[in-house]
């Protein structure tokens, strides 16, 4: 019994060290496009303060590409994700999920609105980046808790 | 018979040693002598609405302090209603009795208050910023409802026992760190926000006694499990874990719009912290990150 326990528990190991190595992972999954919604707000705050001269397609780009990233966010929470790999999901993402999947569906909608407006000028990218990013400490409120 | 007298001497004992203490009248600002228009700093500096306008209270709700429940390990803490309603709230306090909670927890009828109120950073105000805000709040919408008494498992729910803990606990108005001798006067005005009214070291800082005593100095803003559940509250000394690699300026604008240098997002309860700050004067910001750059770094 001893055994099989150990056998199964290092075999679970395995499976999970693998899953990680294929980026199939859910919580490298999220943690990924977390950190590009970072880079790709990063790139639209410098548009936004003037510090790189303005380019509507690449402005359409980040945002069509933060959409790609909140399409498939929802999807990366099983019950089997709550810990591990230094997540900072909080334990609120399962005690309310249907709050948890509407925050992400806003998300989604926010960024495919912005690309889809495809902001011509400063000021059109302005109104749709304090959409956007209005659901980052919106979210991060109630579902994100940090690690240290 | 020895027992009995040693049961009676130990009941005086924890009387005398409980007494609540009031202010000495000089520390008090006149009665009448706030200023609102000053008051509305000191209130978003202070974070009031956090804990006393409704959970997730958004723009001008967020003057709307009937109290709200705190959720903790020690049970469900209430905040009350401080709104100017005469029954309800607060609005038939003196600025007198208005001084004593916030900066000796004690209420008018000389009971003590529970330190979830953060009197033992109040303390360090001025007189006259308790003046500005005690007439700031007389400003605000008066609500009628109040929330229910807080309801603390046993011992916590012996109220003169908080007396110990200020015996132990209360601090007094000095600084708590001693800034370089060559600060700028931004970093002191900083350490006035940062370690009176803002109040950051009662989550920053970790707790003496296993969460339950006063804040360990010695570790001052060098982080703390989050009272509230699951993770921890972050070191924001200069410190590599802490805010060594950012710049002071990074430091204000995160206070102002909520994003790290690398446009992460707030998060938490410093959601509704950050709304406040983003309330202050920008100098304010820019003195508060002036002082977290110059504290001592908690490694």
């Amino acid at each position: 019994m001893r055994i099989s326990k150990t056998l199964v528990a290092g075999l679970a190991l395995a499976i999970a060290a693998a899953a990680t190595a294929q980026g199939t992972d859910p919580i490298a999954q999220r943690q990924a496009i977390m950190k590009q919604n970072g880079k790709d707000t990063k790139a639209l705050a410098g548009y936004v303060k003037g510090e790189t001269p303005y380019d509507a397609a690449a402005v359409t780009a980040l945002f069509a590409e933060m959409n790609a990233g909140a399409s498939k966010f929802g999807g990366l929470f099983p019950a089997t994700s709550k810990s591990g790999g230094k997540t900072e999901a909080a334990p609120a993402i399962w005690e309310k999920p249907a709050d948890f999947q509407a925050a992400v569906a806003k998300f989604q909608a926010d960024t495919l609105a912005a690309a889809n407006a495809k902001p011509a000028t400063v000021d059109d990218l302005k109104i749709a980046f304090g959409k956007v990013t209005a659901n980052c400490k919106s979210c991060h409120e109630t579902f994100r808790v940090k690690a240290q | 018979m020895g027992l009995i007298a040693v049961v009676i001497v130990s009941a005086m004992a924890f009387l005398m040693l409980t007494i609540p203490h009031r202010l000495p009248a000089s520390a008090i600002a006149a009665e009448g002598s706030g200023d609102a228009v000053r008051g509305a700093r000191i209130f978003w500096a202070g974070g009031c609405a956090s804990c006393h306008a409704a959970m997730g209270a958004k723009g001008d709700d967020r003057l709307r302090l009937g109290g709200r429940p705190l959720a903790t390990p020690f049970g469900t803490f209430q905040a009350p209603n401080i709104s100017p309603d005469l029954v309800a709230g607060i609005g038939g306090w003196r600025l007198a009795d208005f001084a004593n909670a916030m900066q000796r927890g004690v209420d008018p009828e000389g009971r003590h208050l529970y330190p979830a109120f953060p009197y033992s950073s109040y303390i360090k105000m001025t007189p006259g910023d308790v003046a500005d805000l005690f007439a700031y709040l007389k400003t605000l919408p008066s609500i009628a409802t109040a929330p229910p008494a807080t309801a603390l498992a046993f011992p916590y729910n012996i109220r003169r026992g908080v007396g110990l803990w200020k015996l132990l606990y209360l601090g007094d108005s000095a600084a708590v760190v001693t800034l370089p001798a060559n600060a700028s006067a931004a970093a002191r005005q900083g350490q006035y926000l940062v370690e009176g009214p803002g109040h950051c070291g009662q989550c920053h800082t970790p707790r003496q006694l296993g969460g339950r005593g006063g804040l360990d100095t010695a570790h001052w803003l060098g982080g703390a499990p989050n009272p509230e559940g699951k993770g921890r509250i972050p070191n924001i000394t200069p410190a590599n874990k802490g805010l060594g690699n950012w710049s002071a300026a990074e430091v204000a604008s995160y206070l102002e719009t909520g994003f790290t240098p690398e446009y992460d997002s707030v998060g938490g309860s410093m959601v509704d912290v950050q709304h406040n700050m983003a309330m202050l004067p920008k100098a304010d910001r820019v003195a508060i990150a002036a002082y977290l750059k110059a504290v001592p770094a908690v490694d």
